[in-house]
């Protein structure tokens, strides 16, 4: 049998080696994460406060949902049962996804909806970061392409933060408590879950502790900036990696995948 | 005074007859430019609530890559909108103001968007039809007289044909699939066919405006002469596709070289015009609530945006 290193390293026919088999569950976390982020952005279309930022939200969740057919695509590869995108997508149960909870609050007011950006930003720009320069070559060369993107997202999330945090009043008041109400999520992100775990102790997957740190700095940095405070000692939710979900994902599910499960198995 | 004024008013004519395009800083008679700002912000009010009813199935498309096109076809809308308006403000038309007397209902939009879309079928309807009709009424358009108008509608005919034809692709993978999808795709064009009808407006002998508009060449072809090209151009399809046209009075006259079709349904028009379409309320209140829940955004932008010129004020 020939070892990894022999393989023609992006054959794009040959089967995956077992190495990056195991990165089929960590694939399709990702997946799911930017598709329920994606999913829940695009419920703004037509509905912004303003033109330009109901475009703009429009604009991130198309990146999302570009970036998560990437890692759909890739995770059917990985798995090699004949499954597709939309199977993936479209015909597993809430308990089945393996987003974090944040991704999944509902979309709030424009406020709670930029610090659910903000938080996910922060971890996503980092971690891609790292992954672009990782071991396996498939999730590089997509982690390449979306960092430029959530590049510009990070940016995004942050003016807003700034801005409504050295706004008015309200804009402060609203942000404040969409802080209050999603810090709790936010934790969740860098704190591995058992697969997780498993794949960092073999490399395939980058350390959380170098990205919360760079979280935290760049976090810290935002909230000075829009006279904020970092909550402290908040108690952090979490079981989206494994499938243990708040209620609001199985309603964003039914609506997902409303038309496959009423018409199963068509073309459309 | 009197003499002046009509020779301003014959030296633009003759611009606009020798297809000379009009710019911002050109004179223009106030008619001309009240009927410009009228029809360039209704166009605008369209773009913004027609992303209502296609984007009432963004969260609910049958697969990634519909549900990716469908987000994409929506942002374009906002992106025409944004276009619209900025050609709206060379006239001296503020978006605010706009954005008023949509909201108070004294600006009109598109009625179409005023009807329901009930299934993903309409998704392919609004697509292949709808923007089939608005391509009709906007390519002349991009050789109107006003020249920003012109320029925006330039792109807008663009993004638009990529529209029709994914809509088109819509009905057509519904017509080539299962038999419950092919009653959908024939359900859609039975709900969506005499409202694409009646979006070329009233018949030629009712519509007020059009002598003047064509004059001023703003308009190049009257309601009528877009409505038989219309209905020229999409039997066909429709007989390709395997659908049928909902009019029992449809039929090629060889004489014409061009079909006869029945009346549209003028009440119908009229009342939805009027505000009694199905979802007149809902598409004004969905404009109406986004606005009113984004006040406190725009002020805090306004807001910061003023602590941080003062403070660099301070800093220089």
């Amino acid at each position: 049998m020939m070892t990894d290193s022999t393989m023609p390293a992006q054959a794009p026919a040959a089967a995956p080696s077992e190495t990056q088999a195991q990165l089929f569950p960590f694939v399709l976390q990702l997946a799911d994460t930017s598709l329920i982020l994606a999913h829940r952005l695009s419920e703004w279309c037509g509905h912004g406060p303003i033109l330009e930022q109901d475009l703009a939200m429009a604009n991130i969740a198309l990146d999302f949902l570009g970036e998560a057919r990437s890692y759909y695509q890739y995770a059917a590869e990985l798995e090699g049962k004949g499954r597709t995108e939309d199977d993936l997508a479209y015909l597993r149960s809430a308990v089945e996804y393996r987003n974090p909870l944040l991704v999944e609050q509902p979309n709030g007011d424009f406020a709670v909806t930029i610090v659910r950006q903000f938080i996910y930003d922060c971890f996503h720009y980092h971690l891609l970061l790292q992954l672009k320069s990782g071991p396996d070559a498939q999730l590089a060369a997509i982690a390449e392409k979306s960092v430029k993107e959530a590049a510009y997202h990070i940016k995004w999330s942050s003016e807003w933060v700034i801005r409504l945090g050295d706004g008015t009043e309200e804009s402060r008041r609203r942000v404040e408590k969409a802080i209050g109400n999603l810090w709790r999520y936010s934790g969740e992100l860098t704190t591995p879950s058992a697969t997780e775990q498993a794949l960092q102790a073999a490399g395939l997957v980058p350390d959380y502790a170098a990205i919360q740190q760079q979280m935290a700095a760049h976090i810290a940095r935002v909230f000075e900036e829009a006279t904020l405070a970092v909550p402290e000692g908040v108690f952090m939710q979490k079981g989206g990696k494994d499938g243990r979900h708040t209620e609001h994902l199985g309603y964003l599910l039914a609506e997902l995948q409303y038309m496959q499960r009423t018409y199963p198995g068509l073309e459309w | 005074m009197e003499t002046l004024e009509l020779t301003q008013e014959e030296q633009f004519q003759a611009r606009i007859d020798a297809d000379v395009r009009i710019e911002p800083k050109d004179w223009m008679p106030d008619a001309y430019r009240k009927t410009l700002i009228r029809q360039i912000s209704q166009h605008a009010h369209s773009e913004l609530v027609g992303m209502l009813p296609e984007g009432n199935w963004i969260t609910r498309a049958p697969s990634l890559k519909r549900k990716s096109i469908l987000l994409a076809k929506v942002q374009d809308e906002a992106g025409h909108g944004l276009y619209l308006y900025s050609a709206a403000e060379t006239l001296g038309a503020s978006r605010d103001q706009m954005l008023a007397d949509l909201h108070s209902g004294k600006a009109k939009y598109s009625s179409i968007f005023n009807y329901p879309t009930l299934s993903w079928a309409d998704m392919g309807c609004v697509g292949w039809l709808v923007d089939g009709a608005a391509i009709l009424n906007q390519v002349p358009l991009c050789r109107t007289s006003y020249g920003p108008y012109a320029r925006a509608m330039v792109r807008v005919c663009k993004e638009e044909s990529f529209h029709q034809r994914q809509g088109f692709e819509i009905m057509q993978t519904l017509c080539e699939g299962s038999p419950e999808q092919k009653a959908m795709a024939q359900e859609g064009l039975n709900r969506w066919w005499w409202p694409t009808l009646m979006m070329f407006g009233p018949k030629d002998s009712e519509s007020p405006n059009t002598a003047q508009s064509m004059n001023w060449r703003i308009k190049r072809f009257t309601n009528d002469e877009l409505r038989q090209k219309f209905v020229d151009m999409m039997v066909p399809q429709a007989e390709f596709l395997g659908l049928t046209v909902p009019d029992p009075n449809l039929k090629w006259n060889e004489a014409k070289q061009g079909y006869d079709f029945g009346d549209v349904d003028w009440e119908e028009f009229w009342n939805v015009v009027k505000g009694n379409g199905m979802c007149n309320k809902e598409r004004l209140q969905a404009r109406v609530q986004a606005h009113e829940e984004g006040a406190w955004v725009r002020e805090a932008a306004l807001a910061h945006a003023e602590k941080r010129k003062q403070r660099e004020a301070v800093a220089a």
